[in-house]
């Protein structure tokens, strides 16, 4: 009993400490955000890298989870007679729920991971140790075009995923099922607020953060040669995948 | 200029600085001997503040280090120069990146002003510019190591601490770098803190040689002094004999270790 108790205590410190060293880096990362010098040249290398080459596994993500999406929702709304409502759904769905945790997670894997990886080996190697004795401060150099590249670029392929999502149930539902088009097209915009949209773009703006910024961090404090890295990258996928998930659930509770 | 005082550092259980002081003033070149793995690069790593000690200071013209802050910190070591042991090369960057980063980084310099620089520098470690399109993981471990040295001289800098620059490097190349170091010494009044386990490097370059053992400075003086010395340990350490008080301290230690 005490054992599992003493377990439990071990893994809620563990816990608490790994938080507050999330917000110290973040912290840190805001302030030498703001200062000189400012390397355009990296934070544009991080955005194609996070954005562009995410667009692949974006596309497919999202347009198959619209497709599904249809697929599902047209077969239970046919039993009550509402099958009109299933564009409202999908695109309500899409925009404020699916396409920005979808997203958030599909390139938590991709990228998230990578910059663990990369971080981390460069920890390993002695190559961070390198950076600041050249006068440069690591969380400068290596987290802010990163985190920053997130912040900007997760919207970006959100609203993609918007599009790919609602154009994936459209077809769908109009060429598979039969869905009137016209019905099916008025259904989609008719009961959208402004703030559907929105609210999926901040959620994005903020698991782009979360993302890069998990990334770096576990891969800033990697220990100990290869299986380190290999540690801190799967640590990397899994605390952002978990915190993601959390951040939306309070972040859906206050942008309603 | 770089003043060591009383340092202590411990990883985990194993002491490895143990009250361990050393000065060295401007201009003068220092050389750090000493068995693998008694702390030299750890020495190192303390004098440009990677490392924090856990008891003693570490004063740089008057500055202690470890009252800076990281952005005065990050500010003060623009004046250093670091090669390390393993090269520590950016591995996402070609050669020429590698050197061009801290001019890129900490001057004005255009295009070809950095070009020009970065030429030089491989010049004087016998690399040829084309070697600087190469990425660090298609270099032999030698090349990555005069790379290395290259990117620690391109700014200049007043204080220089090279970590085993010689390790690995064929005799002649081996003294290229003996007589760049000299030379920087010289020309540029440059000081130096070397590491390196080749005695004959170390009598070239340095002003001063310092034997650490055991996480202390038990001997140090200039070149004829260090070679005259009366300790056992210096002596055996200098021939290169394996039996001696040196290795049966060690082995004496490791058995009491042992026991307990
Ligand atoms: N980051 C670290 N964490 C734990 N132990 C360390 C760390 N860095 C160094 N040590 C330990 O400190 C001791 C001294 O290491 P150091 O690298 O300074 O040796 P060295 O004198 O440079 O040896 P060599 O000539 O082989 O390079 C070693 O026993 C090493 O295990
Ligand atoms: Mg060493």
């Amino acid at each position: 009993m005490t054992a599992v108790l003493e377990l439990l205590g071990y893994y809620f410190l563990n816990v608490f400490e790994q938080t507050g060293l999330w917000f110290r880096m973040l912290w840190r990362t805001i302030r030498w955000t703001f200062r000189r010098p400012f390397e355009p040249r990296e934070w544009l290398r991080q955005m194609v890298r996070l954005g562009w080459d995410s667009i692949p596994v974006v596309f497919l993500t999202s347009m198959f989870t619209g497709m599904v999406l249809a697929l599902q929702t047209f077969n239970g709304f046919q039993r009550v007679h509402a099958e009109n409502f299933v564009g409202s759904v999908v695109a309500l769905a899409m925009l404020r729920e699916l396409s920005p945790v979808l997203v958030g997670l599909m390139v938590t894997g991709r990228v998230g991971s990578s910059m663990a990886a990369e971080i981390g080996t460069m920890r390993v190697t002695e190559q961070i140790d390198a950076l600041k004795a050249l006068a440069t401060d690591p969380v400068q150099y290596l987290f802010v075009p990163r985190v920053i590249a997130g912040i900007v670029m997760l919207p970006f392929l959100v609203v993609l995923g918007d599009a790919l999502g609602i154009g994936g149930g459209y077809l769908v539902a109009v060429k598979l099922m039969n869905a009137n088009s016209v019905l099916y097209e008025q259904n989609t915009y008719q009961f959208l607020e402004l703030n559907d949209i929105w609210s999926g773009l901040i959620k994005a703006a903020v698991f782009g953060l979360i993302l890069t910024l998990t990334g770096c961090v576990r891969g800033y404090y990697t220990r100990g040669g290869a299986e380190g890295v290999g540690r801190a990258t799967t640590n990397a996928v899994v605390s952002a995948s978990l915190i993601i998930l959390f951040t939306d659930f309070f972040l859906t509770k206050l942008l309603f | 200029m770089i003043s060591l005082q009383h340092l202590y550092k411990a990883f985990g259980p194993k002491q490895v600085l143990n009250d361990m002081s050393l000065d060295v003033e401007r201009g003068e070149s220092v050389v750090i001997v000493g068995g693998s793995g008694t702390g030299k690069s750890v020495t190192l790593k303390h004098i440009i503040g990677l490392l924090r000690p856990d008891k003693g200071k570490v004063i740089i013209d008057g500055t202690d280090i470890c009252t800076l802050n990281p952005v005065e910190l990050n500010a003060f070591r623009r004046r250093f120069g670091m090669a390390f042991q393993e090269g520590a090369l950016f591995d996402s960057m070609s050669v020429f990146e590698n050197i061009a980063f801290p001019l890129r980084r900490h001057t004005k310099m255009t295009e070809e002003q950095i070009r020009a620089r970065v030429e030089e520098c491989l010049a004087q470690v016998h690399l040829e510019l084309s070697a600087g399109d190469k990425r660090p993981s298609e270099l032999s471990g030698g090349m990555r190591r005069r790379v290395g040295f290259a990117r620690a001289i391109s700014l200049k800098p007043e204080i220089l601490l090279f970590d085993e620059p010689t390790t690995g490097l064929d005799p002649v190349i081996s003294d290229v770098v003996a007589e760049l170091i000299c030379e920087m010494d010289r020309t540029l009044n440059t000081t130096t803190v070397t590491i390196t386990h080749d005695m004959k490097v170390a009598f070239k370059i340095a002003d001063r040689v310092a034997m650490l053992f055991q996480g202390q400075i038990i001997e140090q003086g200039t070149p004829e002094v260090f070679q005259q010395s009366s300790n056992e340990i210096v002596q055996q350490f200098i021939e290169g004999r394996a039996e001696g008080p040196l290795t049966e301290i060690e082995t004496v230690d490791r058995r009491k270790r042992l026991r307990e």
